[in-house]
């Protein structure tokens, strides 16, 4: 991990970016964006671009899109923290989300939360230590007709039983 | 087209690949392959079979045997067995009910009696990805008439004449929308394919994408023709990947079959389609907040008016009409107004498409006639509750529709009779209850969500979704008051009266229903007791108060 | 536009096309609480507190937005409506601190009159508060996210207004808030400090620094020797303050009020602006006719304009002039040839301004504006700073006798006075660079440049001069500059010279105006301006004879090789 100072604001003290963003990330990134190069209404596809890099959106990340889409950095950040799908913080390398709306409630989903978290020690929001995953909550996943269900990245486990879980976590490790 | 002796079709839907479908898939293949039967017997992935729960299904054609929940270790057997020696392998078969083989099964039970399929005519019986079975299925043909025998009145006539409303959840008449935007003038307009499909309990537009995209990008260029649009975008979940890989590849095909691009049919019309992603927010649902997040906003709803069909994406006039909606075009203008007229009840015309989930046998999706009780549903499609419990509620149109109790289970489920009951049809979502949950408990849930959702722009919605929840979780501990819930009510009908959009407004349609009908069971909770046995008091050291009926079981006497 | 008959609360109103309820309303004397509405911005349409019924519509609807039609009922008194508006203001209030006694914006906060006007006496709701941390970083502006309401005014100001876009709402849901990019505090984000936000905030969660205490402090020293200087605005802004109407011209009581609070000497930075109009005016002279730098020149009084063009047009620089502004040259000349003059140690002399701007409270505190080997001014007051310091020892200002300025940094001419309008430098350049071409004067009725006046957004004006033609550019609120700047950058810039204010109408529009400030009080007070200027026995900037006597004494001639010691700086590119 590198920490790499940003720029000095104007008259202000310098940023210490904390994020991971080596020059040959903001590279990946300014090639990803580049397509999108002065359309602010793509702006939620360039997130969802930039964000398949690390599975979140780093400020220097951020930051490229701003310049590259021209558009304010407040209004990428406003963008960025608005949808549940973008994260501004490091998350796992998998993303867990689970649904807590009703249909997937009357069908045990709390157990299910609990289990997931205890097996991965880990709040909701967090991510594991190994930083293998993070786990957030979603509305719904669309996947009712299968309630309880969590989705692993692009992959919906459904009809789910909390002694399941760990055998699916263990695909992932 | 070459003639195979046998078909698999193995469910595609998102459920059924969360199942493990694809493996199956994969194994049947092998296997047939192995025994030399490619050149007979052709395997498909086809669109949802309806009964997600029964994942990974797979039908063998021409017999339209079921099989369920099928492993990849059954993958070999279906072909040994089936497949060579004609003998079905009744350990796996599936004699329940199975909406979309019904078609052309003839053993109907009485429960297919009911389904009538207009939307999903297609769905599980082809293969959504070749545009060619789309074709062989009458596919194209209205786009094709519309465009080379009809003018653009005569289309909105059509769908005006047919009673089609809205089936994202606003139920407005589509023709009267395509009639505001096809006479405002403007150099460009737009048709938006509402695809964000994110009320809790609902994944028909994503199924219906999934096993028949195409008919939605014909569905969009007729209704592009009809109002002078000559671009259309289909904006899609973020999370829906399936949905927005198969639509991607529809409207690849059709560009390469130039049923979309310049010129289509030689009729001068062009029509193109773009395919945007949502990145996680309820709220984009409503069709301003969509906007917003096409343009690269945050999905914020505007103040209405202007209204979209004037002013939407870009300030250009733009319809913005939901999946299903989309999906009832072509067949309306291929079968015309009179035919859709037949299905449904007058006021609501057509077919309704549910997703039913919840405390019942049956879950998944389903595609009856307008006006169909809830007892129909729960009880014949459903196939009941499970465990020999007891019907408790049931919600409709998902988290911001209402919750009917048993005495609604006979009341006609239309436009109407759903908004007399004080709830609404909404998105399809039929989310059944049964009485082991506590009604106080749910409440919180669906408090939760709007919660989550709002997007923080409007008073009423932002702090009073907090508000609103802080006052049920306080219930669920058993530490409300009265006044709490007073406060509640008001707080809730300032919502519904003053927030900005439809999200906020429609928290009350909920609450409301919930307070109203499950009156007794709530005034428990402020007593210190929890019928259902499921909310408890928070440890504070005081004594555990004592409640006399709960942990019996029992629904409100 | 066609008429519109409705009916409002039984009343049948005339209006036209595309007013809405709100504005229809007020022309029949019916006033609506309004919350996120402001009459210069946009309508964002969220506070929900302007709600009325509209007979035929199950929901309610904001006034602000929602626009007439023929034969519309409405009424903005039903219970239904009253409930709405307490319940969104009570839920306000919930979520925000209770220290209105101990607030900068007490007795001058929208929510805290909405609160006062419903006679809300119990908030029903668990208080609930942000705790998020408040941003002092900067030496203008101070932010107090836990009061900011979600009105999204200063968005609106920041983005639209000014096109700087340091403010966007972040979160979503009940965490929503107003904040710079990535939470980081306005020190370290482009922000230009010109606080058009604070007057665009209906509570306390944005604010000018208060300095009221250092200059307290320093005038109860008596080893220090304060003195003050005003700024053109501030004769026409401080009555507002301070209960006069708008544009009330209060010179005189001005200098009798700094008096009173104990200044030493009341200057004028009037005074500056004719020294400024001098050294610009000859710059720009050097420029025409050298051609050694590039044209157009663009001004540089405005320190939240050379904010702007540092950090957003850096590339553009080489054109602003290198002339200091009216206070940093004011600050430079006082510690000094004012020191000298009066045998005063400058170490001793301690230089108040009093701005309409906050802006310039960055600017005094930038390493550059130390020429005199000290911090050439040493505290920024804003107008409403100056207001509370009035208000705070209990100045009677209205009755205040009239008194004049000190000598000699508080004579000045007309021409300085319409620095503090928009368009007002451009007008007094060229009546000095029309006189030092042609060495006659402009005549009384022939003084007056009526095309760079007014509140356009941009101003052009061509002036022939000895058969050339200087051809001016006039552009207020940055959004407005951008537009300029993005011509100068394609080149298609026919001017030689350009006048840029950062803030709407000039500085009678700046930041640190009175709260309530809006398009009408600008021109009011614009309009007030150019009536001292008319008044004024000298109209013409090289024609102060205490300017001219400080370049005999001192500076020797315009652009001297003291001059540009003092009263010229340099400039740097700020990248974001």
């Amino acid at each position: 991990m590198s920490e790499m100072r940003g720029p000095a604001g104007p008259g202000g003290p310098s940023v210490v970016c904390k994020c991971e963003c080596d020059d040959v990330f903001l590279s990946k990134v300014e090639k990803v964006v580049s397509s999108y190069r002065g359309r602010p209404e793509d702006l939620v596809q360039a997130l969802h671009d930039v964000q398949s890099l690390r599975n979140y959106l780093p400020r220097e990340a951020l930051r490229v899109v701003a310049r590259t889409l021209d558009v304010p950095e407040s209004r990428v950040y406003g963008v960025a923290t608005f949808y549940s799908m973008f994260s501004t913080s490091p998350r796992g390398r998998h993303i867990i989300r689970i649904c807590e709306s009703a249909p997937c409630h009357v069908a045990g989903a709390a157990e299910i939360i609990d289990s997931l978290l205890d097996e991965l020690g880990v709040e909701m929001g967090g991510t594991t230590s190994d930083r293998m995953f993070t786990v957030e909550t979603s509305s719904c996943l669309g996947v009712c007709g299968v309630a309880p269900a969590i989705m692993i990245d692009d992959v919906v486990y459904g009809n789910l039983l909390a002694e399941d879980l760990p055998a699916i976590l263990r695909r992932y490790r | 087209m070459a003639f195979y002796r046998a078909h698999v079709l193995v469910c595609g839907g998102f459920p059924c690949v969360a199942a493990g479908c694809r493996a199956v898939r994969d194994a049947i293949e092998r296997s047939v392959k192995e025994h030399g039967l490619e050149r007979e017997v052709r395997v498909v992935e086809t669109g949802c079979l309806g009964p997600c729960d029964l994942g990974p299904i797979v039908v063998v054609y021409p017999e339209g045997t079921v099989y369920a929940r099928v492993t990849v270790g059954d993958a070999s057997e279906i072909v040994d067995e089936h497949l060579l020696k004609g003998r079905a392998v009744r350990r796996l078969e599936y004699t329940g009910h199975l909406p979309s083989v019904s078609l052309t099964d003839d053993k109907r039970t009485d429960y297919f009696e009911v389904q009538e399929r207009i939307v999903l005519e297609n769905v599980g019986l082809i293969d959504p990805d070749s545009i060619e079975e789309y074709i062989g299925r009458d596919g194209y043909h209205a786009a094709g008439v519309a465009l080379t025998s009809m003018s653009p009145d005569e289309v909105i006539e059509t769908i005006k004449s047919s009673g089609l409303r809205g089936r994202g959840g606003a139920a407005f008449p589509t023709g009267v929308k395509l009639g505001f935007t096809a006479r405002a003038g403007a150099d460009q307009k737009y048709i938006v394919c509402n695809a964000d499909e994110g009320e809790p309990g609902t994944f028909k537009d994503r199924l219906i994408l999934e096993g028949d995209p195409h008919k939605v990008i014909e569905g969009m260029v007729i209704l592009g023709y009809s109002v002078g649009a000559s671009m259309g975008y289909v904006y899609i979940r973020g999370e829906y990947y399936l949905s927005i890989e198969r639509i991607e590849r529809a409207i690849e095909e059709a560009r390469k079959y130039g049923l979309l691009g310049a010129d289509m049919f030689g009729s001068g019309f062009n029509f193109d389609i773009e395919v945007k992603k949502g990145a996680g927010a309820y709220v984009c649902g409503e069709e301003t907040a969509l906007i917003e997040s096409m343009e690269g906003k945050r999905g914020e709803p505007r103040q209405k008016p202007p209204y979209p069909g004037t002013c939407g994406l870009w300030g250009k006039p733009t319809v913005v009409n939901n999946v299903e909606t989309i999906a009832n075009v072509p067949p309306i203008i291929r079968s015309g107004a009179d035919w859709f007229r037949q299905f449904g009840t007058p006021t609501s015309p057509g077919t309704k498409v549910y997703t039913l989930t919840g405390d019942v046998n049956n879950k998944g999706l389903i595609e009856v006639p307008m006006g169909i009780t809830l007892r129909e549903v729960i009880y014949g499609v459903g196939g009941g509750i499970p465990g020999g419990r007891r019907f408790k509620m049931a919600q409709t149109g998902g988290t911001a529709g209402g919750c009917l109790s048993e005495a609604h289970l006979d009341i006609p489920m239309d436009y109407e009779n759903l908004q007399k009951a004080g709830s609404a049809l909404g998105s399809g979502a039929l989310l059944i209850i049964d009485d082991s949950h506590c009604i106080v408990d749910i409440a919180c849930t669906l408090l939760r969500f709007f919660e989550h959702e709002s997007c923080g722009q409007c008073t009423p919605c932002r702090e009073g979704t907090r508000r609103l929840c802080d006052i049920f979780r306080k219930t669920r501990e058993l530490a409300a008051t009265e006044d709490d819930l007073k406060l509640a009510r008001e707080l809730a009908e300032v919502m519904q009266s003053s927030s900005l959009c439809a999200l906020g407004q429609s928290v009350a349609v909920p609450l409301f229903t919930i307070m109203d009908h499950y009156a007794d069971e709530i005034e428990a909770h402020l007593e210190g007791c929890c019928p259902a046995g499921v909310c408890r008091r928070l440890p504070t050291g005081a004594d555990e108060a004592v409640c006399a009926t709960s942990q019996t079981g029992g629904g409100i006497k | 536009m066609s008429d519109i008959a409705l009916t409002i609360d039984g009343k049948s109103v005339c209006a036209s096309l595309g007013m809405t309820i709100l504005d229809a309303a007020r022309t029949v004397g019916i006033r609506i609480p309004t919350l996120c509405w402001h009459e210069d911005l946009g309508k964002p349409s969220v506070c929900r507190v302007c709600v009325v019924e509209i007979e035929g519509q199950n929901t309610l609807q904001p006034a602000c937005s929602y626009p007439v039609s023929q034969g519309m009922v409405v009424r903005t008194n039903t219970p239904k409506v009253r409930k709405a508006r307490r319940m969104a203001v009570e839920l306000l209030l919930a979520h925000h601190p209770d220290d209105c006694l101990s607030c900068q914006r007490n007795l001058k906060c929208e929510l805290q009159q909405l609160a006062a006007d419903f006679g809300i006496r119990e908030i029903r709701f668990e208080r609930v508060l942000r705790e998020l941390p408040k941003d002092e970083s900067s030496p203008s502006l101070v932010r107090d996210a836990d009061k900011c309401i979600n009105c999204r005014r200063c968005i609106e100001a920041c983005e639209d207004v000014q096109g700087v876009a340091v403010l966007s709402t972040a979160n979503r849901g009940f965490d929503s808030v107003v904040l710079p990019a990535f939470g980081d505090d306005l020190n370290s984000v482009v922000c230009v400090f010109c606080g058009q936000c604070t007057l665009a905030c209906p509570t306390g969660a944005i604010a000018e620094r208060d300095d009221t205490r250092r200059v307290w402090d320093a005038l109860a020293d008596p080893e220090i020797h304060v003195i003050v200087q005003t700024a053109p605005a501030i004769r026409t802004s401080l009555g507002e303050e301070l209960g006069l109407p708008a544009g009330t011209v209060v010179t005189g009581k001005l200098v009798a009020a700094l008096r009173r609070l104990g200044f030493d000497r009341v200057f004028d930075t009037d005074f500056t602006a004719d020294l400024t109009i001098m050294e610009e005016g000859h710059e720009l002279l050097e420029r025409i006719e050298k051609g050694d730098a590039p044209l157009p020149l663009l001004t540089s009084c405005s320190p939240g304009w050379i904010n702007f063009i540092e950090r957003f047009y850096p590339d553009l620089l080489p054109h602003v002039s290198t002339c200091k502004s009216p206070q940093q040259m004011f600050g430079a000349v006082a510690k000094t040839y004012y020191a000298e003059h009066a045998e005063i140690d400058p170490g001793r002399l301690f230089v108040v301004s009093i701005m309409p701007c906050t802006a310039k409270k960055y600017e005094c505190v930038r390493p550059e504006m130390r020429s005199s080997g000290f911090q050439d001014v040493d505290v920024v007051l804003t107008t409403r700073e100056l207001g509370r310091m009035i208000r705070e020892v209990g100045i009677d200002f209205e009755s205040l006798s009239e008194e004049d300025y000190d000598d000699p940094l508080g004579i000045s001419t007309g021409a300085a006075a319409i620095f503090g309008a928009t368009g007002g430098v451009m007008e007094a350049a060229l009546r000095t660079v029309y006189a030092v071409v042609t060495g006659t004067e402009l005549p009384e009725d022939g003084m007056e440049f009526h095309d760079v006046r007014g509140l356009d957004g941009i101003k052009e004006a061509a002036v022939e001069i000895e058969g050339a033609t200087i051809r001016a550019a006039v552009a207020h609120g940055l959004s407005n500059a951008r537009k300029v700047m993005e011509r100068i950058s394609a080149g298609d810039a026919p001017w030689h010279f350009v006048e840029i204010m950062c803030c709407p109408g000039g500085c009678v529009g700046g930041g640190g105006q009175p709260i309530g400030t809006v398009m009408s009080s600008r021109a009011d007070r614009g309009e007030a301006l150019y009536e001292v200027d008319r008044d004024m026995p000298l109209r013409t900037s090289h024609t102060n004879p205490a300017v001219l006597k400080l370049y005999e004494e001192f500076l020797g001639r315009p652009l001297s090789e003291r001059s540009h010691e003092l009263l010229h700086t340099h400039y740097t590119a700020k990248k974001s």
